[in-house]
């Protein structure tokens, strides 16, 4: 057991040498110091709860992609039968019940429309089902269910989608470093260090920013719309400020509209007449020619701008607009106008976007926490220090040597891992230091006792470390299952405290038994004391 | 050089003697607490019941005016505020329930936030507001259903390893020991209505692993002695190894105490809960080591023929052949 050679030596010393040089610029980063950029530069992040900032945390509804999916169908359905070659005409098409069935008034042509249809499903992922089932029920009824598989995928691809946009956005403010991570299928992470008041970025997150134009129905009347009956093929809108632009109800074309989702370019300006903030828009260009195709045939009559489902203004259209440009006004400021600006460029959400859970912290508490949490570390490992002394002697200044390692091992490996130093983390950090000293004490005790045994110097050390190794081994093994389920199952903070736990318990099994181990054989070689003071 | 010794050598307390009142003693404390927690119920924060926490620091009063900042905020129109001081008497965390509607718009919780914030700045000049968490009914439900699930998974992972390691009866004395402990700190915290937040399942978590520590030690040495001293009766066995390892369960828990202490004077006030429930559950998780893991081997009638190799056949042969020869 007190063999050591050579190799095994250097190979520890070097283990722990590059370990502690990994700490080193985290190290001086605490102290205030400036790290020389040439050399690698492994840093320990700390977390918002030390650094302050923002932690939001948005949620989608699945239900939201899972109706989406359905109206798209239903128009792709429509689309393709309409240009079918002959023709295939159809019923209304019904997407109620989470499917989408319609009845074909032609029932001979039943075989060429399943076919038609067929080409609008798609394999699902990896899975070998379609994203749809095709049924054919009563001999002229189509129905499309969505397949679990297909709803997933769907689901992910917006996820994926919705992220991105979110990153655009966040990157679009400025903001420096933010970490944004999906979570679980319909969740997205955004951490922004510094930030301790989110405010205008929930704002930015919170609008899908899905920008539509639709022909306003001149024809429906007042009187039916305030009764809630609606001309069929419409949809009733209402305008985003009621204050200023009414409450009336107002109907517009449920279909032939176009999306604003292709845009080239989007920016805040002023409008040269009365100075108003607006949003100037310009199209790619495919949506340049389908908006000159929507404006010249459809001069002289007014069509909405609908921003989420909300009316923002619903201007005459004068001539048509074939320069791919377009200016939106509306009740904008010169915020609300940038941040529109910023969305539109960035592509709408997928889904919208709910903050389920949020949490900031001001820059002060944090650094009053680091520095409370480094004079508590400090003095308690002082004092830990002292008392191992005053108990082992000489076996205490190995301890405390073993300590110190260990703690700077730890911010090593930390910083190496890229891990997040959270306020927990700090608690769970003077903990390892105490844990670690366990084993030390276990080893030691038990070449006291062995000693008192009557057993000779160089055995009882051997005893010691043969007999403590394995109620360390056990007790640490327990320590890591509590560990890896915090880990697992734990949150934020507590995920932070569990991983300081793990690396902790890895290093003190290293720095309290491997290296005092070497240590004390190389004195017992060297020295060959034939008594110990212990 | 005299070293510091603070416990004699070859010390022999008859723990073991007193076991019966003792686990009287401990499984009425359990039901005590059990019963406050069920009646009196643990004060959750906002991590575990929804709502909108802010903290304040009153940074030139050197007592936050609770009462005043109370009649303030319950003057907005969103309901009664708890308030309460943590680590320091000049800070304190303001919890609210979250607005009705919230839930559709986040916007409203966002409101409420900001005009309890102008209002204690306007009224306390020298308040600095550390941070403001908002938790959603749906997360804060998820947040304590897996905060338990890793509870409960912990100690039943953690008594597995034990029953594999060493003998079934070993596994339920540890189980049994942990059950105690948690049982305990959840009494506590019931008692002392001190805030219970995510960080104290992380504390709680911790102390298991500790109390742990110290049910193992004392476990390993009774394996150990199992194997030396056949014959022995069982509780002048126990005793024997809880006096074998007195020493060294007295030093560590020192030790983390000297740590913990640090911290709970020291460190940083956010985690004062956190760390109080550690240092408690040190000082009963070294109890139940001795008074709860150790007695219950002797009900659970633990033999030394558990971990003496029985022998085989080949074994037999083999001795009886060395005996001829």
């Amino acid at each position: 057991m007190l063999d050591f050679p050579r190799w095994k030596q250097v190979w520890f010393w070097a283990i722990t040498l590059i370990a502690c040089f990994a700490a080193l610029p985290s190290l001086s980063s605490f102290a205030g110091a400036a790290w020389p950029s040439a050399l690698p530069d492994p840093r320990i992040n700390l977390g918002l709860d030390l650094a302050g900032g923002s932690h939001i945390l948005l949620e989608a509804n699945p239900e939201q992609v899972k109706r989406q999916r359905l109206e798209s169908m239903e128009e792709d359905v429509r689309n393709r039968l309409k240009q079918a070659e002959p023709q295939i005409r159809i019923g209304d098409i019904s997407s109620k019940d989470g499917t989408v069935s319609f009845i074909l008034d032609d029932p001979t042509r039943i075989d060429a429309a399943r076919e038609q249809v067929q080409t609008l499903t798609n394999g699902a992922q990896l899975t070998g089902q379609r994203d749809w089932d095709l049924q054919v029920m009563d001999g002229n009824r189509i129905v499309l269910t969505p397949t679990r598989a297909g709803i997933d995928q769907a689901v992910v691809q917006a996820m994926e989608t919705a992220t991105e946009v979110v990153r655009k956005r966040i990157d679009a403010l400025g903001t420096r470093e933010p970490t944004i991570i999906r979570q679980g299928s319909n969740r997205i992470v955004v951490q922004v260090p510094g930030l301790s008041d989110p405010a205008a970025l929930k704002n930015q997150l919170g609008q899908t920013a899905k920008l539509e134009f639709k022909l306003v129905d001149t024809t429906a009347l007042p009187s039916d719309l305030a009764q809630g009956i609606v001309p069929p093929g419409d949809e009733i809108v209402y305008y985003a400020n009621p204050s200023k632009d009414g409450a009336a109800p107002m109907a517009v074309k449920r279909l032939g509209g176009i999306k604003g989702d292709q845009l080239a370019d989007a920016k805040p300006g002023n409008d040269d007449r009365d100075n108003q903030p607006i949003v100037t828009i310009t199209f790619d260009q495919q949506g340049g020619a389908k908006f000159a195709k929507l404006t010249s045939e459809n001069v002289n009559k007014p069509f909405a701008i609908i921003l989420d489902g909300k009316v923002i203004s619903a201007p005459n259209i004068n001539e048509p607009i074939i320069g791919g440009t377009a200016r939106i006004s509306g009740s904008f400021t010169a915020d609300s106008a940038n941040q529109l600006a910023i969305n539109l460029r960035s592509g709408a959400l997928p889904v919208d976007l709910k903050v389920v859970e949020e949490r900031s912290v001001g820059p002060d508490l944090g650094a009053d926490s680091i520095r409370k949490g480094m004079i508590a570390f400090g003095v308690g490992t002082g004092a830990l220090m002292l008392f191992m002394l005053m108990t082992y002697g000489r076996f205490g200044v190995y301890t405390c040597l073993a300590l110190i390692i260990n703690t700077v091992m730890i911010l090593g490996i930390m910083a190496g891992l890229n891990t997040t130093l959270t306020l927990p983390g700090i608690a769970g950090f003077v903990l390892t230091i105490g844990a670690a000293v366990d084993a030390n004490v276990l080893i030691n005790e038990r070449i006291r006792e062995e000693r008192a045994r009557g057993r000779r110097v160089h055995q009882a050390v051997e005893m010691g470390y043969k007999e403590a190794s394995r109620a360390i081994f056990d007790a640490n093994i327990t320590n890591i299952i509590a560990a890896t389920l915090m880990f697992f199952f734990g949150s934020g903070p507590v995920k932070g405290f569990a991983v300081v736990l793990v690396i902790g318990i890895a290093t003190s099994v290293f720095t309290a038994v491997t290296l005092t181990r070497m240590w004390v054989s190389g004195w017992l070689r060297r020295a060959r004391p034939s008594d110990i003071v212990l | 050089m005299k070293l510091l010794k603070l416990v004699p050598d070859n010390t022999d307390i008859k723990f073991l003697r007193w076991r019966v009142p003792f686990y009287v003693i401990s499984l009425l404390l359990m039901a005590a607490s059990l019963t406050l927690v069920f009646t009196k119920g643990l004060n959750l924060g906002v991590d575990f019941v929804g709502g909108q926490m802010i903290r304040v620091t009153f940074v030139q009063t050197p007592a936050a005016p609770v009462a005043a900042l109370r009649e303030e905020v319950a003057k907005l129109g969103y309901g009664e505020p708890i308030i309460q001081q943590f680590g320091k008497p000049n800070e304190v965390s303001v919890r609210m329930k979250l607005p009705e509607g919230s839930d559709q718009d986040a916007g409203l919780a966002d409101q409420m936030a900001r005009k309890i914030t102008a209002g204690i700045k306007s009224a306390h000049p020298d308040a600095r507001i550390d941070g403001v968490d908002s938790v959603s009914g749906k997360v804060s439900g998820e947040l304590f259903r897996t905060g338990m699930q890793a509870l409960i998974f912990a100690m039943i992972a953690i008594s597995i390893y034990i029953w594999i390691r060493f003998e079934w009866q070993f596994g339920v004395g540890a189980l049994f020991a942990l059950v105690h402990d948690v049982t305990l700190t959840l009494g506590l915290f019931a008692l002392t209505q001190m805030e219970f937040d995510l960080n104290i399942v992380a504390a709680i978590l911790t102390l298991i692993g500790y109390s742990l520590n110290d049910t193992i030690v004392v476990y390993d040495r009774i394996r150990e002695n199992l194997k030396k001293f056949r014959r022995m009766p069982l509780p002048e066995l126990l005793d024997l190894s809880v006096n074998e390892t007195l020493s060294r369960t007295i030093v560590t828990s020192l030790s983390v105490l000297i740590t913990l202490l640090a911290l709970l004077l020291l460190g940083p006030n956010v985690i004062f809960g956190f760390t109080a429930a550690i240092t408690l559950g040190i000082f009963v998780g070294t109890y139940s080591s001795i008074y709860m893991a150790a007695p219950i081997l002797i009900w659970l009638k633990v033999t030394s023929s558990s971990f003496v190799p029985t022998e085989t056949a080949v074994d037999r042969q083999e001795r009886l052949a060395r005996e001829r020869s």
